[in-house]
Order: C-alpha cells, then sequence, then structure tokens
C-alpha cells in the first residue's frame, strides 16, 4: 500500500517552505491563550501547528500554509498580529 | 517614484482576479503594476479545483487554448459516503468536452503563473515576492501602496488579495471575517500515471472527472472533492471552521480518515502524495459581500469582493474571480475620471451578469445549513440501497416496513418535510 495515514508533519514535509527565521508572521500572547477555553486553534489549523503542551500553547510558524484559518477562529484573539510573511518568504505550492 | 509618474492601475494579488484585470488593462494600454507576494505568481494559491472556461473566452477568445489547464471535464459524480460503503452518481455529458469544453481541472501554481506572464505579455508590469504593507490615503483617496520603504502610486488600487483580504480589511470595505463565511478547505495532490487516471474514472485521453463527496466530514457542514489532473488527483475536505472547531477531531485527521475510505483508496492507491495544501473560501455568497465593492480609488475583486457561488453540486470561485477582474479594467477603461471608476465596476458587475449570477444563488448556502446533509441523509441512502442489495438467503423483511424502518432510524417524518421546505426555500 502505497497510499497511507499520514501525520501533518509528514505532508508538510513534502512542501516547500521558505522560512523567515527570526519574523513569525503570526504573534500569540499565551497568557489570553491560557485563559481560553474551546482553543479551536488545535484542531482547526490544517497544519497541527497549535499545539499543547504542560498546559501551554505552542505555535511553529514554519509550516505555516498561511490559510487564515486560526486568525478566523481566535475569538479570544491570543493571536496580537496576524500577516501574512514579508515577500518571497513562507509556503511556495508547487501544484496549489 | 513622483506623483507624476504614477500607473493608472496599482493591481495587489496575481491570481486569476488581479491577472485578468491587468492583462486587459494593459492590452487596452493602462500602464498597470502587478504586486504579488508569493515567489512567483500562483505560488501562494490553493484551489479544488476546476475552471469554468467561458470566463476566460471573456477576456480574450482562444486563451483557454493556452493555459496550462488539466483535464476537460466530461464527468460530475456524487457520492454519499456510508460507513464502509458509497452510494456513487456519476453523471458524463460528453457535450461537455466539445470543441470550447465547459470546464477544465486545474492547478493553480502553473495556472497562475501563466496568466500573470499572460498579462505580462500585454504590457502589465509584474513584481513578484513584494508585500503589499499598507494603502496610501489622500483626502480620503486611496492613490497608491506601500511595500517595505517603497511608495507607489497609482489612479486606482485594486485589491485583488483573496478571501483573508487584509487590504480590503485596511480600506474599511470589509470587517472581520466571520467563521459562518468561509470554508477551510485542505487537500492533498496525489501523483498517479494518466493511464490509471483514465482507467479508474472512466476517462479517455484528456476527458477529466470531478467528483464531490458527502457523509465524510463527522457532521461537520462541507464535504470532500476529487479532481483528476494530468498525472495526479486533488483530493480534499472543505469544513465549516465553526462546527469543525466544536467538533474536537483535527481536520486534518478528517481527511486522513476520507482517504483511507474503503471506497476512496482504490481510486488512489498506488500514488503518491506530493503536496499538501489550505485555504479559506468564500462559502456563503452574496449574503457575506461587502456593502460596497468600491470607494474613492480603490475596487475589491475575487475572492477579495466575496464572489462565490456554491450550490452543493457545483462550486465556482475562479470563474467568478476573472469575470469581476475584467469587468475591474473595463471601468478603469472606460472612466474619464477617477470618480466614475467605482460606479462603472458596479455597472460592469451587473452586464457582464456576474450579479445576476450572485443573486440567483444567494440562498443556496442554507441548504449547506441543514445538518443532516452531512451525515444523516448519506447514512440512509446507503443503508437503504444495502437493503435492495443484500442477499444471504434469509427471508429479507418486507421491503416497504424495512425502508421505513431505516428511515426512521435516521430522520423523522417531520425533519424531512422541514429540510425539504428549507431547501426548497433557499433555492
Amino acid at each position: 500500500m502505497t497510499i497511507k495515514r499520514q501525520s501533518a508533519e509528514e505532508l508538510l514535509g513534502l512542501n516547500k517552505f521558505a522560512v523567515d527565521e527570526g519574523h513569525p508572521h503570526i504573534v500569540l500572547d499565551k497568557s489570553i491563550c491560557a485563559k481560553c477555553q474551546e482553543k479551536p486553534c488545535l484542531v482547526v489549523c490544517p497544519a497541527v501547528l497549535y499545539t499543547l503542551k504542560g498546559g501551554e500553547i505552542n505555535f511553529d510558524y514554519a509550516g505555516c500554509l498561511e490559510c487564515g484559518t486560526c486568525r478566523v477562529m481566535c475569538k479570544n484573539k491570543g493571536i496580537t498580529s496576524w500577516n501574512y510573511p514579508r515577500g518571497t518568504f513562507g509556503v511556495a505550492f508547487r501544484y496549489g | 517614484m513622483s506623483a507624476d509618474d504614477k500607473f493608472d492601475a496599482i493591481i495587489i494579488g496575481a491570481g486569476p482576479a488581479g491577472s485578468a484585470c491587468a492583462y486587459v488593462m494593459a492590452r487596452e494600454g493602462k500602464s498597470v503594476l502587478l504586486v504579488e507576494r508569493g515567489v512567483s505568481a500562483g505560488s501562494k494559491n490553493v484551489t479544488g479545483g476546476r475552471l469554468y472556461t467561458y470566463a476566460l473566452e471573456m477576456v480574450e477568445p482562444g486563451l483557454y487554448a493556452r493555459a496550462p489547464l488539466q483535464r476537460k471535464v466530461v464527468r460530475e459524480q456524487i457520492m454519499m459516503l456510508g460507513k464502509n460503503g458509497a452510494v456513487t452518481m456519476d453523471y458524463a455529458d460528453y457535450d461537455f468536452g466539445g470543441e470550447v469544453p465547459q470546464s477544465y481541472t486545474v492547478l493553480r501554481a502553473p495556472f497562475d503563473e501563466w496568466f500573470a506572464a499572460e498579462a505580462e505579455a500585454q504590457g502589465a508590469m509584474v513584481a513578484t515576492g513584494i508585500l503589499v504593507d499598507e494603502l496610501i490615503e489622500e483626502n480620503g483617496k486611496i492613490v497608491g501602496i506601500k511595500a517595505g520603504e517603497d511608495e507607489m502610486y497609482a489612479d486606482v488600487v485594486i485589491a485583488a488579495d483573496g478571501v483573508n483580504s487584509l487590504i480590503g480589511q485596511k480600506a474599511g470595505l470589509l470587517g472581520d471575517i466571520t467563521p459562518h463565511q468561509v470554508g477551510v478547505g485542505i487537500k492533498e495532490i496525489i501523483e498517479l500515471p494518466d493511464d490509471i487516471i483514465g482507467a479508474r474514472f472512466n476517462l479517455c485521453g484528456d476527458e477529466g472527472a470531478a467528483r464531490l463527496a458527502v457523509g465524510c466530514t463527522e457532521g461537520i457542514s462541507g464535504g470532500a472533492f476529487i479532481y483528476t489532473n494530468k498525472g495526479s488527483v486533488s483530493l480534499g475536505i472543505v469544513f465549516n471552521p465553526e462546527q469543525a472547531g466544536r467538533n474536537g477531531k483535527k481536520i486534518h485527521e478528517i481527511l486522513q480518515d476520507f482517504k483511507m475510505h474503503p471506497a476512496i483508496l482504490p481510486l488512489i492507491e498506488g500514488g503518491t502524495t506530493v503536496e499538501y495544501g489550505a485555504h479559506l473560501v468564500p462559502e456563503v455568497g452574496l449574503s457575506a459581500m461587502p456593502k460596497s465593492l468600491y470607494r474613492d480609488g480603490l475596487l475589491l475583486v475575487g475572492d477579495a469582493a466575496g464572489f462565490g457561488i456554491n450550490t452543493g453540486f457545483i462550486i465556482r470561485g475562479i470563474d467568478l474571480a476573472i469575470v469581476s477582474g475584467l469587468a475591474a479594467a473595463n471601468a478603469v477603461i472606460a472612466a474619464e475620471e477617477v470618480s466614475a471608476v467605482g460606479p462603472l465596476y458596479a455597472k460592469q458587475l451587473e452586464q457582464l451578469s456576474l450579479m445576476p449570477n450572485m443573486r440567483l444563488f444567494a440562498g443556496w448556502h442554507k441548504i449547506m445549513e441543514i445538518p443532516r446533509v452531512f451525515s444523516e441523509y448519506p447514512a440512509l441512502a446507503n443503508d437503504a440501497l444495502k437493503l435492495m442489495f443484500t442477499v444471504d438467503g434469509s427471508v429479507p423483511e418486507k421491503m416497504t416496513s424495512a425502508m421505513f424502518g431505516i428511515m426512521r432510524r435516521h430522520v423523522t417524518v417531520g425533519q424531512i418535510l422541514a429540510d425539504g421546505w428549507k431547501g426548497f426555500r433557499a433555492i
């Protein structure tokens, strides 16, 4: 079987990214996230970049697909800044 | 650059709307700057997806024949998935593949790159790798853009920056996107040899299939899709993000379940996933469109304007984006003064049948708000067919009472009537 269940990490590994080191385009205030009950970001991020470690939300902008779902779903505004990566940085889809 | 040598128009975003707009304006002699944040046009874009050809023909007859399109769609398929099976409707219509085929499957990276290059060949200046940070406003009028240290000026700025339009919001034409307005789409590109695609989807040569599926979203409003490309298929799901947030299961996991479903796996077995993409899509059509699509010096086109039609059996966006880009270009070309551009754009959207289409389908998204469409009804269809086709040597229950039992197991008569009425009113 060549087609198999794949983790988000494996899938992101197939994509081409130009990571803008040191310049996250999405910034969280973790103290706001800590108070958020629903935490929809944990399930709606297609890339599963929002994770819970020891009760704290962690976010890795490096594999971001730039879809904007977290921006739409973050009701308690733990995302304090949401932008697109600077020009040429971020994901570069080869098929799209 | 000083204000003296400003452009006639600056377009933000080299997607189909932006490139169509740039193409037409440049062809008619306007000075156009098309700005794209991706390293190449199309590198930030994702589609299900397909393109309805008429829109390209409106830009320039014969244009579609030059485009890097995938397969001409002659099979429209709808699947209702059950737990361990599927009811599939397969409509083949070879007229759709006629002289100018009605629609093609498409991959956005090659398509958008081609379209931006076509605009460039018409004389537009294309600048990739540039993120527009701000709009420049003077006396209540948008007069240019700021990207890093650079300032560029134009009579008209056209926001073609997509569904999550930060520019439209900065201009004050769009508010925050609510989860109700959009769907989140995720997809894998799975490479498969063309002869295998042809055999599995009943296709000859460059014919293609477009398949939609319901019953695979854990009851979340949404559906899956498979589009056949050249040497690959696009397989994905679109979800209502609000319901997906409440569901608790990662949407990525739901896509993996769909991929491994026994009725889906045989279509893609032997293939190799080569890319994983995600994007938001305008889902609710007219009701989510901004009150105004323009202000002095700025127009919204494509997804940024909310142009999208989802009837449940067809999903349109790229064609509407192209037509809106064309409408914007026509408005800029026809306007004798800048203040006339906005109203002319609105008029063009009527004349090119875009707004009448949006209005006709305005209520259709309400069908997608019937929760049972995404779980109970697909399950019911599967159970009903299972009853009809099961032979195990025992004496089956009488068909009429068994069917009634199946129906009652999934829905009440009241629910069917209510859903039918809601569906009828929606269309």
